[in-house]
């Protein structure tokens, strides 16, 4: 097992570091970084010093250990529309983020798990068709055309639950729902087949026998094993949350990460975009660790691989 | 894995008969206004008519048949503006689909064939590729370049070759350990003769299902991007754009923000039961995706 955590660790921080050489690539294609790292109005001798603190005037691989440098100390500059650094803006803005990303996974789960449970209960009947139907249209709805869909009808129409801002847990009801529509389809296609393997074994076809009250094997019995895929699974969702977050987090003014980085690409405030693009692909690259670590956890066979 | 069955030379009325022809008409009907573009559009699609602004749609009151599906704020059609949409749509999808699909097939045939250190160094790629979430991914390109068209199409590609790399790679080791590769290697064809005769037209099948089933993949994402407005540009017209301008008038008018979502809906969920068709026709061993 140490082998396997100290394996995944060590391709986790490969892919991190491969994710810090795309963001450094990216963020010199547009020319000269100075002018993206001072205001548009910074005079001559602030850029000259700004060249030189961060040896811009060095070979770029060396430029690039120093930006890997640079950013293992936390630096990764000042925000210039915020006047304070790159880092703590998105260290402030994370919890907010990292709860509404929770809130849209909790909608999910507990919309996929009765549904995906009924369909492979009664296989076949309207439950599992309407099931199959509501994860065709969850696939063919963009998160953002669901929370202006919710906002309408919610917010603006019947006046039920506010559309904008943060704070109070009514706040986070429609943004966990868009951010948690999208993954539902396939959460419960996983619920659905886990289940119907588990049905089909031995042991629930013993409690059969034995006279167990159907409702406590599908439920209880049933459920606890099928329920093994989706859990190690969660941490993928979760990194998927975070992505949508960019987009959910902008309708919905929700004062996380994500719109952050969006209102700071519009401002050209290229110090927070690069910390929060460096730290959402951080977080993205743990939660799957903690999924390939879960598998290992859950199935001893996994442990001894290699 | 087993070799795809031999093409029937008939014409296939029973099969022909179980097309999925909703799906095949929402997407037929989206390429016409893709290609008609102006010259079929009930109004110029960028033609302002404020007398027109906010006319709802034409089975509501104070709507009129001339603005079938009612009008935006500054009284611009918005059934014309939607097929104008289609255009941006069948172009993003097309360039994305052609150069992730070229790009991730070839990295996952040589990767496939020859195995070892190239193989290695492709996967670690893939892996690192995926570190990044593609939304993120989109947001610094489009910080460091100019937001359009063609930066949607690179985010597409760099975000999608992996998905193709990955699934050609494996078809591939299953088709080199294969006696008439072995046969036309000891026979001296050259290794671009193999990859082009007998390799690509093996995993032809695979690229079509996948290549359908991105569609409405690259549809969402051009959409969430030109809504963020890291996409399309006015005065080009794209259906994220569309909602995006929309939102502002929420409260004045629904249909704004209803109608060119129902577009993109439509479209992708065409798309996704078209590929699913096409899927268990082609290649029914991946049903797994």
């Amino acid at each position: 097992m140490l082998a396997l955590v100290l394996r995944r660790l060590w391709q986790g921080a490969i892919s991190i570091l491969g994710a810090s050489v795309i963001i450094f690539v990216i963020s010199r294609l547009s020319g000269d970084p100075v002018v993206m790292l001072v205001p548009p109005d910074a005079p001559p001798s602030l850029i000259a010093e700004i060249r030189t603190q961060y040896g811009l005037d060095q070979p770029l691989v060396w430029q690039y250990l120093l930006f890997v440098g640079h950013a293992l100390s936390g630096d990764f500059g000042n925000s210039y529309r915020w006047q304070m650094p790159a880092l703590k803006l998105i260290l402030d803005r994370l919890p907010a983020t990292i709860q509404l990303a929770a809130c849209g996974l909790l909608f999910s789960v507990a919309l996929a798990v009765p549904i995906g449970v009924l369909s492979a209960v009664h296989r076949g009947g309207w439950i599992d068709r309407i099931g199959r139907i509501f994860a065709m249209l969850g696939q063919a709805m963009p998160a953002f055309w669901v929370g202006l869909l919710l906002i309408l009808v919610f917010a603006v129409q019947l006046n039920w639950l506010p559309a904008f801002g943060h704070g109070t847990p009514a706040h986070v009801v429609l943004p966990a729902i868009a951010l948690g529509w999208y993954p539902v389809a396939a959460q419960t296609r996983i619920v659905r087949s886990a289940m119907l393997d588990v049905l089909d074994s031995d042991h629930i076809r013993l409690s059969r026998a034995l006279g167990t009250p159907e409702r406590l094997i599908v439920w209880k019995y049933a459920l606890r094993n099928a329920a093994v895929p989706l859990l190690t699974m969660l941490g993928v969702y979760f990194a998927a949350m975070l992505g949508g977050a960019f987009v959910v987090e902008t309708i919905f003014a929700w004062p996380g990460v994500g719109r952050t980085v969006v209102e700071a690409v519009f401002s050209r405030d290229f110090p927070v975009v690069q910390a929060g693009v460096l730290f959402t692909s951080i977080l993205f690259v743990l939660s799957n660790l903690l999924v390939d670590l879960s598998y290992g956890l859950v199935d001893p066979r996994i442990r001894d691989v290699r | 894995m087993s070799a795809s069955a031999l093409p029937a030379r008939r014409i296939p009325w029973a099969a022909l008969r179980r097309l999925p022809w909703l799906p095949l008409l929402v997407l037929g009907a989206v390429g016409i206004a893709a290609i008609g573009g102006e010259a079929i559009s009930p109004h110029d699609p960028n033609g302002l008519d404020l007398s027109a602004s906010f006319k709802p749609p034409a089975w509501q009151d104070g709507g009129s048949w001339d603005y079938p599906l009612g009008a935006d704020n500054l009284g611009r059609d918005i059934l014309s503006r939607i097929m104008a949409g289609c255009g941006v749509s069948v172009i993003v999808a097309f360039y994305a689909i052609l150069f992730s699909g070229s790009i991730g097939a070839l990295a996952g045939m040589v990767a496939g064939y020859f195995g070892g250190r190239v193989d290695a160094v492709l996967m670690r790629l893939i892996e690192i590729q995926q570190s990044v979430p593609s939304i993120a991914l989109a947001l610094i390109l489009a910080a460091a370049m100019e937001p359009g068209l063609s930066t949607v199409v690179i985010v597409i590609v760099l975000t999608y070759w992996a998905w193709y790399a990955r699934i050609i790679r494996g078809e591939i080791m299953a088709l080199k350990g294969r006696d008439y590769i072995a046969f036309a290697r000891t026979a001296g064809v050259s290794t671009p003769v193999i990859f082009r005769r007998h390799l690509l037209p093996n995993i032809f099948n695979t690229l079509v299902v996948l290549g359908t089933l991105q569609v409405g993949q690259v549809i969402l994402f051009e959409a969430s991007l030109s809504f963020l407005g890291l996409g399309i540009q006015q005065p080009d017209i794209s259906w994220g754009l569309m909602l995006s301008d929309a939102r502002q008038y929420i409260t004045n008018a629904w249909w704004g923000i209803t109608m060119p979502g129902i577009a993109i809906m439509l479209t992708c969920l065409s798309a996704n039961v078209f590929g699913d068709w096409l899927r268990d026709r082609l290649d029914p061993q991946m049903r797994q995706l």
